[in-house]
């Protein structure tokens, strides 16, 4: 019976591991790919380990393009995901502070109507958006991929809304009682206590911002704009001499901060990812 | 604060105490989101309905043509074979996402070791998905000598040229998006944490085997959460973009061109904006139609334990 029981355990490790291996081949596929030749990665070898350590790849691909190297296109990502991070994490507790501890007439409609821009699909207002965007001439500028998110995001309300709800009302009321008022209330009680919903939301918000590429293809036309993701794209777009090699050197850097994240906020995205989706 | 004092019960008010008040406050938090709504969102839409009905190219002023692009649409056989190959996508991809999430949530949930470790592992391709890099080295690996077809040839099927074929095309992107199930394995595996362990106590009591514990316990508790699941995987998939443009371009003959593509292509490559808008108000409706189907439908298979 016990070795029975032993025998499923090793089991369900065993199978466990294993699928988790064919899950994340891909990825470590990408990481050796790095390391490679091009003649080895074009003849689809399986190995993860390289035949000759090509560092070389790294050096080739941070050249980048038309003597803009990778230098900048990191620091045009970085100067979006943190700004736009910034934006997203002050709006969304300003509204979501609102909508959850202050009651006033017309909070139910804004909530609904919070909700569901949810389920609009991005399409449908990229195209206005750009018209508008393009009228006020700032299309070719890194304005129309940060200044929405200083108008808040409906994910993202809902997820500090969730959180708000754990913390007691009494301390709010305490404080007005100590002379506080809605305003102070919301920058000495209820702001810092919302912490962990504000990391939270700057991991999400960072990552999104990071991976985004359709706004920063529409919006951005010159290479010294480009973010990773629309310079990762040009290795693809000059099809016939393509360097896999430094492609996926280049790629694998791209992923580097997501992933240091991922390692240092675990529990936190997890945690965020699970609250967002609970009471749906 | 002696103002206010002096003030009470008298007409006018302190500005303090005006903009203490619950509607005031209210508003003034409100604030972001309700001039983004307007100004990111109301007008944008309101605009981009009356896109539809012009033809518009950005350079000359937007001249009104009726119902004319949404006739255009029916006889257009690229859109309605991209909508064709959106459903298609749809249909298998969200369903067989949902159902990796929910049995990796299940088997993830155990009292074992190492759980947590293991969900992160299963979490990184949904992590790291969504990139610019993933989709250059999924193209990669479905390329006539990549490693998927080495791996064919090695269990002794023939290669298959994925990318070159109008019938093989769509099954590397939907395999793509099964892949990241990360998000609803998550979800799911909140959900079943939250079931409460007197259930399966009751139901052992009355000798239930595991099928019966999982089709008539565990499944009921989180249809809440698989019905939450399936709305928002449903519109992401409808929403589908960036694979198709960076490995498939839509091609071959079409068989990848996703909606959201199509028109990603007439609006900003051939800026026919008065079509393009016309068209994502189609991809809005086929949203809304479905969401609404599966709201509808929820009724009869989602239970909620206070109700």
């Amino acid at each position: 019976m016990l070795k029975m029981k032993q025998f499923y355990k090793f089991l369900y490790h065993f199978l466990v591991i294993f699928f988790g291996f064919v899950m994340v081949y891909p990825v470590l596929w990408m990481v050796s790919g790095a390391l490679k030749t091009n003649v080895e990665i074009a003849a689809g070898s399986l190995t993860l380990i390289p035949r000759y350590w090509m560092w070389e790849n790294f050096v080739n691909g941070w050249r980048g393009f038309a003597g803009i190297t990778f230098s900048t296109f990191f620091i045009n990502s970085l100067y979006l995901s943190i700004f736009s991070t910034i934006g997203i994490v002050l709006s969304c507790a300003l509204v979501a502070y609102s909508l959850s501890r202050i009651r006033f007439r017309g909070r139910k409609v804004i909530f609904t109507l919070m909700m569901s821009t949810m389920m609009i699909p991005a399409q449908v207002i990229l195209i206005p958006q750009f018209i508008i965007f393009h009228r006020l001439r700032l299309v070719g500028t890194f304005v129309p991929l940060i200044l929405p998110a200083f108008f808040g995001s409906a994910f993202f309300i809902f997820l500090m809304m969730q959180f708000m709800a754990s913390i007691p009302k009494e301390l709010d009321e305490a404080a007005i009682v100590d002379g506080c008022n809605k305003y102070t209330v919301f920058t000495r009680i209820v702001f810092p206590l919302l912490k962990p919903a504000l990391v939270t939301t700057a991991i999400i918000q960072f990552y999104w911002a990071w991976d985004n590429f359709l706004g920063p293809l529409i919006y951005l036309n010159n290479p010294q704009q480009f973010t990773v993701s629309l310079a990762l794209r040009m290795f693809a777009d000059t099809a016939s001499v393509t360097d896999f090699g430094a492609m996926f050197a280049m790629s694998t850097l791209s992923l580097v901060p997501v992933f240091v994240m991922f390692l240092i906020f675990n529990k936190q995205l997890v945690e965020g990812i699970s609250t967002i989706g609970l009471k749906g | 604060m002696k103002n206010i004092a002096v003030n009470k019960g008298k007409k006018p008010k302190s500005l303090s105490q005006f903009m203490d008040n619950e509607t005031v406050a209210g508003y003034v938090f409100a604030l972001p989101f309700i001039v983004g709504f307007l100004f990111l969102m109301a007008a944008p839409m309101a605009l981009s309905f009356y896109y539809s009905f012009t033809e518009f190219d950005m350079l000359s002023t937007p001249t009104w043509v009726g119902l004319d692009n949404y006739v255009r649409m029916m006889n257009d056989r690229r859109f309605t074979g991209s909508v064709r190959v959106t459903f298609r996508f749809v249909f298998l991809s969200v369903p067989v996402r949902l159902v990796f999430g929910l049995m990796l949530a299940y088997v993830l949930t155990r009292k074992a070791a190492g759980v947590h470790f293991y969900r992160s592992v299963y979490y990184l391709p949904t992590l790291i998905g969504g990139s610019i890099a993933v989709a250059l080295v999924w193209g990669q690996l479905f390329q006539r000598q990549g490693v998927v077809n080495v791996l064919f040839n090695a269990v002794g099927l023939e290669g298959v040229n994925w990318f070159g074929n109008p019938n093989t095309a769509l099954y590397p992107l939907i395999l793509m998006s099964v892949w990241q199930f990360g998000s609803s394995m998550l979800i799911f595996a909140a959900g079943l944490k939250d079931i409460p362990e007197t259930y399966y106590e009751a139901a052992e009591i009355d000798g239930a085997n595991k099928w019966h514990v999982f089709f008539r316990i565990t499944l009921p508790c989180l249809s809440p959460i698989i019905l939450y699941n399936l709305v928002m995987q449903t519109i992401a998939a409808f929403m589908t973009f960036t694979q198709a443009f960076i490995i498939t371009g839509g091609g071959p003959a079409n068989a990848t061109n996703f909606l959201a593509l199509y028109i990603y292509n007439h609006a900003f490559n051939w800026f026919n904006m008065g079509y393009a808008s016309a068209m994502s108000w189609v991809l809005l409706m086929m949203v809304a139609v479905s969401t609404a189907i599966i709201l509808k439908t929820s009724k009869k298979w989602t239970f909620y334990a206070n109700e």
